[in-house]
């Protein structure tokens, strides 16, 4: 098979198959592009994964991006990009199109009501998993709490200040403070 | 015009979607609750919709509101805007700028956006909770159901592994809250 089908149809499987999306989709990634085609090597791998860490976007479509990109260009990148985004938009589309009138089914409301609460546990459990994994120094610690408390009163108040103000807002601070600092508090401001 | 609206609105998800699947929901609630495009509760709904279905749930998300606003150039247009940001990023970081993510400065900017969104997403979580608990600030009023569900579905996801040495997944804890959900709500 010539490599822009091969790239599009392998990620079109990964995309169908990979429920939850994130961690869960860099093993099967793995497995293809890195045991199966060879398109990449392992450390490549591990390269992309710390890549899709710092920029935006889900990881897989940053992994498909990259191996697609290495081995056809442009073209390429398209094509697994394509591939891995296209089948979840087929089965959201069509779920789209029923779920009001699923909705109007008393059951399936109960059921829905239920989800609710679910929701917000699992949103805890992801924030709970990052500040576990994040570093314990006072700065990050500082930034996460403030942010936390704005954020929380931005939505207890339905205050009209968007997440990206506060993400800039951290931004600039780590920034200002790095800066300020120089080469001499370098380190300090790092950790 | 919706289809612009809808651009430029999936275009800033994308673009500002750090910190892995769940990074993004409060970005998106921030979004489609300020152009009105669905209610808190159907946000909540497509959540849950958009983890039991394969694919990123950013992308779900996507799909969904752009779809239910616009219908299938709707749910075209805001798919693409929502992958246009990461995509052409990782273009640039691999033809231009390799060593960009190494640079200092971009590290401090990202030292500073790293905590931030963990502290985002932590908000957007009890205030969830919270919300469906004690109803909102204008209109407090407790829903004992909802506490109690609260509870004893917080204790199982987080409980189990502790016990049973196995966790719960998050499609395993929605599977069981919509079971739950229609035996105590259908008997109310």
């Amino acid at each position: 098979m010539s490599i822009l089908p091969d790239l599009f149809l392998t990620f079109a499987k990964i995309g169908l198959f990979t429920f939850g999306g994130g961690y869960a989709m860099i093993a099967l990634i793995e497995d293809a592009c890195v045991e199966k085609k060879r398109w990449i090597t392992h450390d490549e791998m591990m390269d992309v994964t710390v890549i899709a860490e710092s920029t935006p976007g889900p990881i897989a479509i940053n992994c498909a991006t990259y191996v697609g990109f290495k081995q056809k260009g442009y073209a390429g990148a398209a094509a697994a990009t394509v591939g891995i985004v296209l089948p979840s938009f087929c089965i959201i589309f069509m779920i789209s199109r029923f779920l009001d009138n699923f909705l109007e089914i008393a059951w399936i409301a109960h059921a829905f009501q239920g989800i609710r609460i679910a929701v917000g546990i699992l949103i805890l459990d992801a924030a709970v998993k990052m500040i576990r994994k994040m570093q314990k120094r006072p700065f990050p610690l500082a930034v996460m709490t403030a942010s936390f408390i704005a954020m929380l009163l931005v939505d207890i108040f339905a205050l009209r200040i968007s997440s990206i103000t506060l993400m800039l807002a951290a931004a600039a601070v780590s920034l200002a403070l790095y800066i300020a600092k120089g080469s001499g508090g370098r380190e300090a401001a790092g950790k | 015009m919706i289809y612009l609206d809808l651009m430029i609105g999936f275009l800033k998800v994308g673009l500002f979607a750090f910190g892995g699947a769940y990074g993004a929901i409060p970005l998106i609630r921030d979004v489609v609750l300020s152009y009105g495009w669905i209610s808190d509760e159907m946000l909540t709904y497509m959540i849950a919709v958009s983890e039991s279905t394969p694919g990123p749930i950013m992308v779900n998300m996507a799909t969904y509101v752009g779809s239910s606003q616009a219908g299938f150039a709707g749910a075209l247009i805001a798919t693409a805007a929502v992958v246009l940001p990461s995509f052409v990023i990782i273009l640039l970081i691999m033809i231009l700028l390799k060593r960009l993510l190494k640079d200092p400065y971009v590290q401090a900017v990202l030292r500073g956006l790293k905590p931030c969104i963990i502290g985002i997403i932590l908000a957007t979580g009890i205030f969830m909770i919270l919300q469906r608990c004690i109803g909102s600030f204008s209109g407090i009023s407790v829903d004992p159901t909802a506490v109690i569900m609260t509870a004893v579905l917080a204790a199982v996801y987080f409980g189990l592994p502790k016990i049973a040495k196995r966790a719960l997944s998050p499609i395993g804890l929605i599977g069981i809250s919509a079971a739950a959900g229609i035996i105590v709500y259908g008997l109310i």
